[in-house]
């Protein structure tokens, strides 16, 4: 390297060299570097045990050099379970997209949650089945069209989309729950943040630590990538509002109400 | 009457089947090699005036299954390995309960997440009743569109005519592939199906109550005393497809996309002077054994070609038990199998004897 | 009549498309056919081939090991299916992308088509796949040139007459580089299975 070269952006080591296979503008890239980034900066990738899952990240395995072990689609919460009781002194995560959280996976995720298991989940949420080729996902927005509501989502046959970091914060036993976007670097800024202070919350022993991430699917909206951010920064905060739903260190209104505590 | 040709995917055939045989209720959940299957039926269905639903799981999916089949509803679902593997306990239920279902399985390479390609590695998990406790379902093998297509409407009746469930089981050659059909316009639901027995509100009658729980002392017993007698009475669905069986010396044994790739190389090998033929089975379960035996009876030895690593060959071995052993000639899941694969290990078995291959 | 064909290409390349309208102009013309897919697990990029079989007679296998022609739009392609390709056989390969120097011509049929240049001659890149059926067509006659226009016609009926044009005139003037190159060879269809 030259003498006036300085460096001033790298991956982290923890992070394999290596083409990915997510299409372009797809934000579980960036997503697989936060979470690296995160595990690096607080020194936790030797003690780290990956639970992946099935959908785009099944092969987070191959991106990030870490302990792991594949779970059945929508058990990540469970076997991360299993794993942390076993080794409660590893830092566990589990990272799942919205099929295999909040539709086959949500009795695991649920009970993980309100037992407050000492674990750490990365939820991607793009509100579509992205591997299976576009299918309709329990964060599909009303309206929405996907290869099984030609028509877009109906909210009477189908229901409106779930809210999992509200619903989750609900829960005794989790300890910090927030929302955040990778669709600008503002919002990028915030949502490392959130997710050290999700893995944070499992060092200090607290209980689960939940990120949920709107992200983006450019294939399957059929939008470009540009579209496709703008359609995070409009029409998703709007039903997805960014922000933290849970933290430790805040006092949470007893009256029911919705509370979000912004960044 | 048969229409004119349409072009489809194997998954597309069943989804159209499943319509055509008056399926009311569709419940699924995506997974490759089958989402053709509910992406089809979410709109037809709807547009026909059937329920369908994507549900959150396959064991949701199959447990909406069993409170349709409880109404009397000719009701579906489909899924692909994993995915079935959910299912068996709502299936037992079902079976238990003496309840009418068609489970389409479009089989992909496993165990555990696998591959997505084709396999015939769910053999077993279909023909020993994949779950708990004693029970058969009935299962259907196409190897082209249109025998999918066929094999799907007759599925429904035959669900209903035994209070069974039925598989149908696919692979992902199947489901994926292409091939024109003429779809055919089917009796439908009968008039009166199921009315004797269903669930729609006790007025006027005595209530009806499905279940499969029996704790009395005895009880469980005789019901399966009934369950037994209704499963030898399927066995006369048993069936199979002969292909130069009558002067063959060696007959290959296969079924679906398998039987369809091992009909080129029986063609091959007859034009080298090999006198081979094939026995499809049609029916894996009742598998048709007689026809087997018969076979072996004249004296013919038998080689069990499959894409898995050994499943149905058991069940050849003991239809020919009396005369005759089967070879086992397997292509491991994640190799798609040709038909030159299998053409050079047959000519060593037709000029040698005893010999177990592994393509 | 018998033939049979591996198309092979990058993911987004159309290969499975032009598999797909071949299947469609088969079935059309009376014959039986069948159309077998392999894609990657990726949504985007990968590899993508599929084998198309044409018979007058009941089709047995679809998948076909050695086939009797080879539709070849990019370079890992040609390396992963020239060995398989029957003696005999024809060859269609985009030499836009396709290093055809090093090709060993014995004993195959060889039609080097620039695909992507004449589709990008004729308005976009998007049609070399389109380009490289008609060559096949020509190159095989496994099918009336006609029947294959039609189809692509249909294929594009919503998408307006420009279309409709430019992708038919891809057909044709694919069809005319197979004859340059010196092709309206046919294989022989009889004495297949």
């Amino acid at each position: 390297m030259r003498n006036q070269e300085q460096a001033v952006f790298s991956v982290p080591e923890v992070m394999v060299d290596t083409p990915m296979h997510f299409c372009p503008g797809c934000h579980h890239g960036t997503i697989h570097r936060l979470v690296g980034e995160c595990l690096s900066e607080l020194g936790l990738v030797d003690s780290t045990i990956c639970v992946g899952s099935v959908g785009c990240s099944v092969f987070i395995y191959n991106y990030l050099r870490l302990d792991a072990v594949e779970a059945p689609h929508g058990r990540a919460a469970a076997v991360a379970t299993g794993v942390k009781r076993a080794r409660p002194e590893n830092f566990v995560f589990t990272y799942q997209g919205d099929g295999d959280l909040a539709a086959i996976g949500l009795s695991e995720i649920v009970y993980a949650a309100n037992r407050g298991e000492k674990v750490s989940v990365v939820f991607v949420n793009n509100t579509v089945y992205g591997m299976t080729g576009g299918q309709m996902a329990p964060t599909t927005m009303v309206g929405q069209k996907t290869t099984t509501c030609a028509g877009g989502r109906s909210q009477e046959r189908d229901g409106a989309p779930l809210k999992m970091a509200e619903m989750l914060a609900s829960l005794e036993g989790t300890s910090f729950s927030a929302r955040v976007a990778v669709d600008s670097i503002a919002h990028l800024k915030k949502a490392k943040k959130a997710l050290k202070k999700a893995f944070e919350v499992q060092i200090q022993g607290l209980g689960l630590g939940f990120v949920e991430f709107l992200s983006a699917c450019p294939t399957n909206w059929h939008m470009n990538p540009l579209e496709a951010n703008a359609r995070i920064s409009g029409e998703l905060s709007a039903y997805f509002p960014l922000g933290v739903y849970k933290d430790p260190g805040q006092a949470v209104e007893a009256s029911g109400g919705e509370t979000c505590i912004r960044m | 009457m048969r229409t004119d040709r349409i072009l489809v995917k194997g998954n597309e055939a069943i989804a159209m089947g499943a319509m055509d045989a008056g399926c009311e209720c569709y419940f699924a959940y995506p997974i490759t090699p089958q989402s053709d299957i509910p992406e089809y039926l979410s709109t037809a269905l709807v547009q026909a005036g059937g329920e369908f639903i994507q549900a959150e799981s396959e064991i949701a999916a199959a447990n909406m299954l069993l409170g349709a089949a409880a109404c009397g509803k000719r009701a579906m679902t489909s899924s692909s390995s994993p995915g079935i593997s959910l299912k068996q306990e709502a299936i037992s239920y079902m079976a238990g309960s003496d309840l009418p279902a068609v489970i389409v399985n479009i089989s992909r390479g496993g165990p555990g997440l696998g591959s997505i390609d084709p396999s015939q590695g769910d053999y077993y998990q279909a023909t020993r009743g994949g779950g708990h406790g004693d029970y058969r379902t009935l299962v259907l093998a196409p190897s082209t569109c249109q025998e999918a297509y066929d094999l799907t409407v007759g599925a429904f009746d035959l669900a209903f005519t035994y209070r069974n469930p039925v598989v149908i089981l696919g692979d992902a050659i199947l489901g994926q592939m292409k091939e024109p059909i003429r779809t055919w316009r089917s009796r439908g639901r009968p008039e009166g199906e199921a009315e004797d027995w269903a669930l729609s509100g006790a007025r006027g009658r005595a209530p009806r109550l499905l279940k499969s729980l029996y704790l009395s002392e005895g009880a469980l017993a005789e019901h399966h005393a009934h369950l037994v007698s209704k499963y030898e009475q399927m066995q006369a669905e048993a069936r199979g497809e002969e292909v130069q069986t009558q002067d063959a010396e060696l007959v290959v044994v296969a079924y679906g996309s398998i039987a369809r790739i091992a009909k080129n190389t029986i063609r091959s090998l007859r034009t080298e002077g090999y006198r081979v033929g094939l026995f499809r089975p049609i029916t894996l379960y009742p598998f048709p054994a007689p026809a087997l035996a018969d076979l072996a009876s004249q004296g013919k030895r038998f080689v069990t070609i499959e894409h898995n690593t050994g499943q149905m060959v058991d069940d050849v071995r003991l239809a020919v038990r009396r005369f005759a052993d089967s070879e086992l000639l397997s292509v491991y899941p994640g190799r798609l199998p040709n038909p030159e694969d299998f053409e050079h290990p047959i000519r060593q078995l037709m000029q040698n004897e005893q010999q177990t291959e592994e393509a | 009549m018998y033939q049979d064909v591996i198309i092979a290409g990058f993911g987004g390349q159309g290969v499975l498309l032009i598999g797909n309208v071949l299947a469609q102009a088969a079935m059309q013309a009376g014959q039986n056919v069948t159309f077998m897919p392999v894609y990657g697990v990726e949504m985007r990029g990968g590899t993508a081939n599929c084998t198309v079989v044409l018979a007058d007679e009941e089709i047995g296998s679809p998948v076909i090991h050695s086939p009797m022609s080879l539709i070849v739009m990019n370079q890992p392609s040609l390396t992963k299916f020239l060995p398989r390709l029957r003696s005999g056989g024809v060859l269609v390969v985009n030499s836009s992308l396709v290093d055809t120097s090093q090709i060993q011509e014995q004993g195959i049929h060889m039609a080097p088509i620039a695909a992507n240049d004449i589709a990008d001659d004729l308005g976009t890149v998007k049609m070399a796949n389109i380009v490289a059926l008609g060559a096949w067509i020509k190159a095989t006659n496994a099918l009336p040139l006609d029947s294959v226009r039609e189809v692509v016609a249909s294929l594009f009926a919503a998408k307006g007459e420009k279309l409709i044009q430019a992708n038919d005139q891809a057909l044709i003037r694919g069809a005319e580089a197979a004859v340059q190159a010196g092709h309206g060879a046919q294989i022989q269809a009889e004495g297949k299975l």
